[in-house]
């Protein structure tokens, strides 16, 4: 079974994995990494990207990937509205940590009973020029459809670093996850901006959907597999650095490309559950922890 | 002392109440959705004696029941053991699992606790998926055993339900009334604290975690007769996350009566559904309901009445 181009060919897919691994996590690392908001229901937000996307490519024939870019305004949107009836009804009464997840949890469950009412359960697929296409470096097969999300991933790792580094709003994220009262006494609202986090991390959610359904067909129950890759990447990333989320969703796709590749690809699912069991029990702080 | 003797009493009352029901032979349909009501009221109660009295809120009850029913399904294949001892020790495997989560606590409290408990149900079940023995992926056929004591075989089932639903209610009750449910009430309040005015809280959750993880597989252990055929994706299904969680905090978790009572509802309300409208919809009356309480009356219908009674 074991040939070195297997392996490098794993090891390539796993590392371009990787990258689209990062754009899923982005937008949770956000919220949960650093809002400290167990938004569970996030890769439900990433399915119903993968579903806008799906509509627009069958309605009008349009790129899944630009419909990804267009639709984050709406997501946006989306996000703020969830946020605000989180922050009504738990957080500002302090009782965010139980019921909230336990809201969550239930949303996570409706959007994705509402798209398998809607659309039914079978697996869903876009169609563009590149899906299909690969390039062959000696032996080892580079995949359009693995490329260009991962391409875009490491895009939208970029644009939040020099988001949350370099503009106003971007520090004052980083602001309100250390300290909210002290912000307050800036002069600045944590709750407006605590809003505006919220609302990044569900459109890059949504954008990280529409990359999910070019590398793959989707179904509603996707999302349970994409759970545990989300917060075990965020977990080993050690909550909300940015760079660490890239070199956990690297890792976790390696690891999941190699185990796919020489034991059987009905493994792979439990490597990420695996690895957030073991990064929380050995060391909840992550690889980069704060 | 005289509490407890009605409570036996009563309990006893509602088993004999169901072995009449079972033999009154109505519509077989009625037996089938009974029993998931019951099984309902077994794993609403079994999660609240975790979720509602200690705090700490378990998304991983698919784990746990299915644990309870493949442990039965592997004790069928190699040596048909019969229905009490199914039982019995898919309850003892499943809470030597509660037992392992308990010492997660340690490590893990609040939504990261949570988590881990969401991520062993999916590691489980992968496991469960890649061993043939007990059906793998593709799922098993169980032969139920030919002559049930009594009745036909779903009735016979529909009995043994009743039963374990009311020792897991009269246990939630007796743990709910002793110095245990005080102190597991303290360290949902707060756990530092609860911890230095000497409250052995470790020990009480482990305790909380053991007999929680016991009645849920207590609850998954007769699973495989009732189905006849096991497969990881209905063992391991999400809506026993959800029914597991949603039940008591429709009904209220502060009490024993709360999860019967959520689940006596949502259970009817969802067996209503999937025959007259259609499963998914059912589903989503489920999570509908599940957000509109934890938002609007997060004190369930308990504290509802409470609330009403107080004016």
């Amino acid at each position: 079974m074991f040939s070195w181009e297997l392996l490098a060919n794993a090891l390539v897919a796993g590392l371009l994995l990787g990258g689209f691994y990062t754009a899923v996590s982005l937008g949770i690392s956000l919220i949960f990494g650093l809002l400290d908001i167990a938004n569970i229901a996030q890769p439900a937000f990433l399915i119903l990207g993968s579903y806008a996307a799906y509509v627009m490519n069958t309605a009008f024939g349009l790129d899944p990937i630009l419909t990804g870019v267009l639709f984050t305004p709406l997501f946006y949107g989306l996000g703020v509205v969830v946020y605000r009836v989180y922050y009504g009804s738990f957080e500002r009464r302090g009782e965010e940590s139980l019921r909230g997840l336990v809201f969550f949890f239930g949303l996570l469950f409706i959007i994705e009973v509402s798209l398998s009412l809607k659309y039914g359960v079978d697996y869903r697929l876009v169609q563009a020029a590149y899906i299909g296409k690969s390039i062959d470096l000696g032996g080892v097969g580079i995949a359009y459809r693995l490329l260009v999300p991962c391409l875009v991933g490491l895009a939208m790792t970029l644009a939040l670093y020099l988001f949350l580094g370099r503009t106003f709003y971007g520090r004052a994220i980083m602001a309100v996850s250390q300290d909210g009262p002290a912000l307050r006494l800036m002069g600045a609202d944590p709750i407006h901006i605590k809003t505006i986090a919220f609302g990044i991390g569900i459109a890059a959610a949504s954008l990280a959907g529409a990359l999910l359904i070019t590398i793959a067909p989707v179904i509603p129950s996707t999302d349970r597999d994409y759970i545990g890759r989300m917060f075990a990447i965020t977990v080993l990333g050690g909550m909300g650095s940015i760079g660490g989320t890239l070199v956990a969703s690297v890792i976790l796709g390696v690891i999941e490309s190699l185990m796919g590749t020489f034991f059987g690809p009905s493994w792979s699912l439990a490597v990420s559950f695996g690895i957030l069991l073991i990064a929380l029990a050995v060391r909840p702080a992550g690889l980069f922890g704060r | 002392m005289r509490r407890t003797g009605a409570v036996l009493l009563v309990g006893l009352a509602v088993v004999a109440a169901g072995i009449v029901v079972a033999s009154l032979r109505v519509n077989p349909y009625l037996y089938f959705a009974g029993y998931v009501i019951l099984q309902y009221v077994v794993i609403a109660t079994a999660w609240n004696i975790l979720g509602g009295y200690g705090g700490y809120v378990n998304f991983g009850t698919p784990a746990f029941f299915a644990l309870g029913a493949y442990t039965a399904v592997f004790l069928i294949q190699t040596i048909r053991a019969p229905l009490p001892v199914l039982i019995l020790a898919g309850g003892l495997v499943s809470a030597l699992l509660g037992l392992g989560i308990g010492y997660l606590t340690l490590r893990l409290r609040g939504v990261f606790f949570s988590i881990a408990t969401l991520a062993l149900s999916i590691v489980l079940q992968t496991m469960i998926m890649n061993w043939e023995f007990v059906g793998g992926s593709r799922g098993l056929s169980v032969l139920r055993p030919s002559g049930p004591p009594f009745g036909s075989y779903v009735t016979f089932l529909f009995t043994v339900m009743v039963l374990l639903a009311v020792i897991a209610v009269t246990v939630a009750r007796f743990i709910e009334r002793s110095w245990i449910g005080r102190g597991l009430a303290a360290l949902r309040d707060n756990e530092e604290a609860a911890e230095c005015m000497g409250v052995p809280t470790l020990r009480l959750k482990l305790f909380a975690t053991t007999v929680s993880g016991l009645l849920l597989g207590v609850a998954g252990a007769p699973f495989p007769y009732y189905v006849t055929f096991v497969e990881p994706n209905s063992a391991f299904a999400i809506d026993y996350a959800v029914n597991a969680l949603a039940m008591p905090m429709i009904g209220g978790t502060t009490s024993w009566m709360g999860p019967v009572i959520g689940a006596v509802l949502l259970g009817t309300a969802q067996q209503l559904a999937t025959v007259t409208i259609s499963s998914e919809m059912n589903l989503f009356i489920v999570g509908v309901v599940l957000v509109a309480f934890v938002v609007l009356a997060p004190e369930g219908i308990l504290g509802l009445v409470r609330r009403l009674r107080g004016r």
